[in-house]
């Protein structure tokens, strides 16, 4: 006998948190379910002596103030959001016991979205859902799972199919899933019944204990306060009337065959960081670039041309080959659907100084890879400036003549070695023989770190010795 | 040197993971996947959690979750997201969740466009979410900053126990520059946290809550919080200043627009204007004091955003009617030139 009218342990024996002068009795109004349900989970929490690893998640509802009772982690949400932060508690640390406890205006209307993609993950969490059809703790209104016919305070004709739909079947939903473990329908009537909650809620919970399992525990109980019946009258409506829209049984079971999920992390030491994070020192070649390190320079290049073309690269090498001649540098893609296809931009800045802004408004370098591209962008260039284009391409000349025209068969020379898209790297191999501000052996031997497919390391190299040589040949 | 040529985005991830950063939870949105898609392969790696949310709603209270464990936790996003975010901020700031918020910031309002813009300065500054609270905003302007400033984040974060916001626009995101990454934080450099709950005996006590009942309790509750922000305001005003010794007219701009004051400023000084610029790195705690010195000396402010003026306002508040404040704005994606802003202080010049 004393063992059965023991409080759990996992409960506080006084509510220190509650406020106001009675601290021994919960915030349950007669004949409410909460507190039942409470006390299986507390009792198995106990019996299965998991009460430290515990975390318990209080929604929006009524059992907002389950901390008030349980003697366990705590941790109060936003409404409908428990699954997610109960994510976020688990996977930090998945020796952790976490309970999802949700009404069913926080799980299937609010929270439709979290519990949903928790159960589908397979979230080691243990869910209770209680429905009472009807929002408790707001003053009674239509719930997602309020019965057809059922008068609440924003149905007070009673909810109709044509207005509100039919009642929501989340254990049916859930149990479509195939991560979810375990999925039962139980209510909370007769003693039997709650026997059989018992049993259903210990399952669940061994689920999660034993294996890190999802299980998802609907659980039919009374509101007589919302409902506005007596105790009695709550019950036997559970009983009759809940249990033939929502019924009671074991929607998915695989507990016998999972194998149970792992949601521990690595153990990276941060001594081990860097190199996790691919972060290498750049090279750079103290002697090697002596000869240009007293160069004033100041280039403002625009590259243009298709998606596709490699302009973008283009940009990233000419700037990752000025950082490793110790210039400050910049690259600023083109912004814009354009991206996705079509035409693509970038700007790179190459400077002695500290770059400011890295926009390039009026380039000193244009290079064209299209005509729309020298179309736009010819008149920004200043005057004195350069323009390359690929020849190859572009069926006209620059009219501009205050400017240095350089035009590179660019694509049909990388035709000829035998891959039309190193025409950028042709362009890369031309303008830094042209320019003299960078070492031709640096970029050679360098190349092989900014490129992301090594293999194609060799052909970028020829790439770039072809370019140097056709600006040598037109010098 | 360890110098890596990196985007903004990247570079934030791999600044967070150095700083003890353990969990990523976020949702992809141009112009920030980039941090989705660096954190994807590099959280795993590092021997942290990654997740790709349901929701931007979902990723911030994964966030709450991974945070109310003690865990240095981030996410990201840009406009639209953050607009989402904003609930699952407002718990975090009332439960004192200390996390880590990256916005790079696109066009608005609603779908907007994928370009820059800093329209988001007033969600994120002045709280959006409901309730009152404040968040801590740094603003870098660099790649370099992505990585320090997110590193600082989670120092601030922890020491404060606040949401921390990264806000910067879609260029600074974007760009690639070269950056130089610090050593990693010891785990023992990582204060100890007794508030948390994470499944042990010792923090069984412990309970996450935004809720308080009775109004003596919440009120209690606000003032301690207020508090808080008025010690933050006190201690951790960080600005950049550029030529305000001798400056005649102060610049004001913050993420990308200060890259391009800066280059004005060069400019302007070639030209024998006195010119400089006053960068607030913390746009909350905001840079009132200084401001307001300046006020005393200089003879306009100039503030440039790429918004409808949402920082300019702060700005006001500073300088007190104590003298003129300009404003010169983009909107849209578009980013002004430095021939529009140095055109625009010419013309103030001559119109005084």
């Amino acid at each position: 006998m004393n063992k059965i009218l023991r409080k759990s342990n996992v409960f506080y024996d006084v509510y220190e948190r509650r406020p106001g002068a009675d601290k021994l009795t919960t915030t349950y109004c007669p004949g409410c379910g909460h507190g039942i349900l409470h006390k299986l989970i507390a009792e198995a929490l106990e019996d299965f002596g998991v009460q430290d690893r515990t975390i318990f998640i209080s929604p929006v509802g009524c059992s907002v103030f389950a901390y008030y009772y349980f003697h366990t982690g705590n941790v109060q949400v936003a409404h409908g959001r428990a699954p997610a932060v109960g994510t976020g508690l688990k996977r930090a640390n998945p020796n952790s016991i976490v309970i999802s406890y949700q009404g069913d205006g926080d799980l299937a209307a609010i929270g439709g979205l979290e519990i949903i993609n928790a159960a589908n993950r397979g979230e080691g969490l243990t869910v209770f859902f209680v429905n009472n059809a009807i929002y408790g703790m707001t003053g009674g209104q239509m719930a997602p799972t309020t019965l057809i016919g059922q008068i609440t305070m924003t149905t007070p004709l009673g909810r109709s199919v044509e207005n509100e739909g039919y009642p929501i079947h989340m254990s049916e939903i859930i149990a479509t899933l195939e991560a979810p473990v375990y999925v039962e329908r139980v209510m909370l009537g007769d003693t039997k019944s709650i026997m059989h909650t018992r049993k259903a809620v210990r399952k669940a919970l061994k689920i999660q204990i034993e294996k890190n399992g999802f299980s998802f525990i609907e659980v039919l109980s009374a509101c007589p306060s919302g409902w506005k019946m007596t105790p009695i009258q709550g019950e036997k409506w559970v009983t009759d009337t809940m249990t033939k829209y929502f019924p009671l049984g074991v929607k998915k079971d695989i507990s016998d065959t999972f194998e149970g999920r792992d949601f521990s992390r690595k153990n990276v030491e941060p001594s081990e960081l860097h190199e996790v994070l691919d972060i290498k020192e750049t090279r750079i070649d103290a002697e090697k670039i002596a000869p240009f390190i007293m160069k004033l320079v100041a280039e403002e290049i625009k590259i243009a041309g298709f998606g596709g073309q490699g302009v973008l690269s283009l940009g990233t090498v000419l700037s990752e080959m000025g950082m490793r001649h110790n210039y400050e540098v910049s690259w600023l893609p083109s912004y814009g659907p354009e991206m996705r296809g079509g035409t693509a931009n970038c700007s790179v800045k190459i400077s002695s100084k500290k770059i400011g802004s890295p926009v390039v408004a009026n380039p000193t370098i244009l290079i064209a890879m299209n005509r729309p591209s020298l179309d736009k962008f010819e008149t920004g260039v200043v005057s004195g400036g350069l323009i390359v284009y690929d020849s190859s391409l572009i069926d006209r000349a620059p009219t501009r003549t205050d400017v240095t025209v350089i035009p590179i068969p660019a694509t049909k020379m990388a035709d000829e070695l035998g891959n039309t898209k190193i025409a950028n790297m042709i362009i890369v191999g031309a303008l830094i023989k042209y320019l003299g501000i960078m070492s031709q052996e640096i970029v050679l031997d360098s190349i092989g770190d900014v490129l992301k497919r090594k293999e194609l390391v060799p052909l970028n190299q020829k790439a770039i010795l072809k370019g140097a040589e056709f600006i040598k040949n037109i010098k | 040197m360890p110098k890596q040529f990196l985007k903004g985005n990247v570079s934030v991830v791999k600044g967070a993971i150095l700083a003890g950063c353990k969990a990523y939870y976020g949702y992809p949105i141009t112009p920030a996947s980039e941090i989705a898609h660096a954190a994807a392969l590099y959280f795993p790696r590092a021997g942290g959690t990654f997740i790709q949310a349901e929701s931007e709603i979902a990723a911030i209270n994964m966030v709450y979750g991974a945070a109310s464990a003690g865990l240095r936790v981030m996410t990201a996003s840009s406009g639209p997201g953050i607009s989402l975010k904003q609930e699952g901020v407002s718990y975090c700031a009332g439960s004192e969740l200390p996390c880590v918020i990256v916005d790079i910031m696109r066009g608005g309002p609603g779908l907007g466009n994928i370009a820059p813009e800093q329209s988001d300065y007033n969600q994120v500054v002045k709280g959006g979410g409901h309730g009152n609270y404040k968040t801590i905003v740094l603003a870098p302007n660099s790649v370099q900053e992505m990585c320090d400033l997110g590193i600082l984040a989670f120092d601030l974060a922890d020491k404060y126990r606040n949401p921390v916001f990264i806000l910067t626009d879609g260029f600074i995101g974007q760009m690639m520059e070269p950056v130089e990454f610090p050593e990693p934080i010891a785990q023992e450099k990582i204060p100890e946290k007794s508030w948390v709950v994470k499944g042990t005996a010792e923090t069984s006590d412990n309970v996450i809550t935004s809720i308080e009942l009775d109004p003596d309790d919440l009120e209690r509750h606000n003032l301690k919080l207020q508090k808080k922000y008025k010690i933050i305001e006190e201690q951790e005003v960080r600005v950049e200043e550029y030529h305000t010794d001798d400056a005649e007219i102060v610049l004001i701009g913050y993420g990308i627009v200060s890259r391009i004051i800066h280059s004005v400023i060069d400019e302007l000084r070639e030209e024998g204007v006195k010119a400089g610029m006053l960068r607030p790195i913390t746009l909350f705690p905001f840079p009132k004091r200084k401001i307001s010195e300046l006020a005393e000396r200089v003879k306009f402010f100039l503030t440039a955003e790429m918004s409808n003026g949402q920082m300019v306002d702060d700005v006001r508040l500073a300088v007190e009617g104590k003298k003129p404040v300009y404003f010169y704005n983009r909107m849209g994606g578009n980013v002004p030139s430095m021939k529009e802003v140095h055109d625009k202080v010419i013309k103030i010049m001559r119109l005084l």
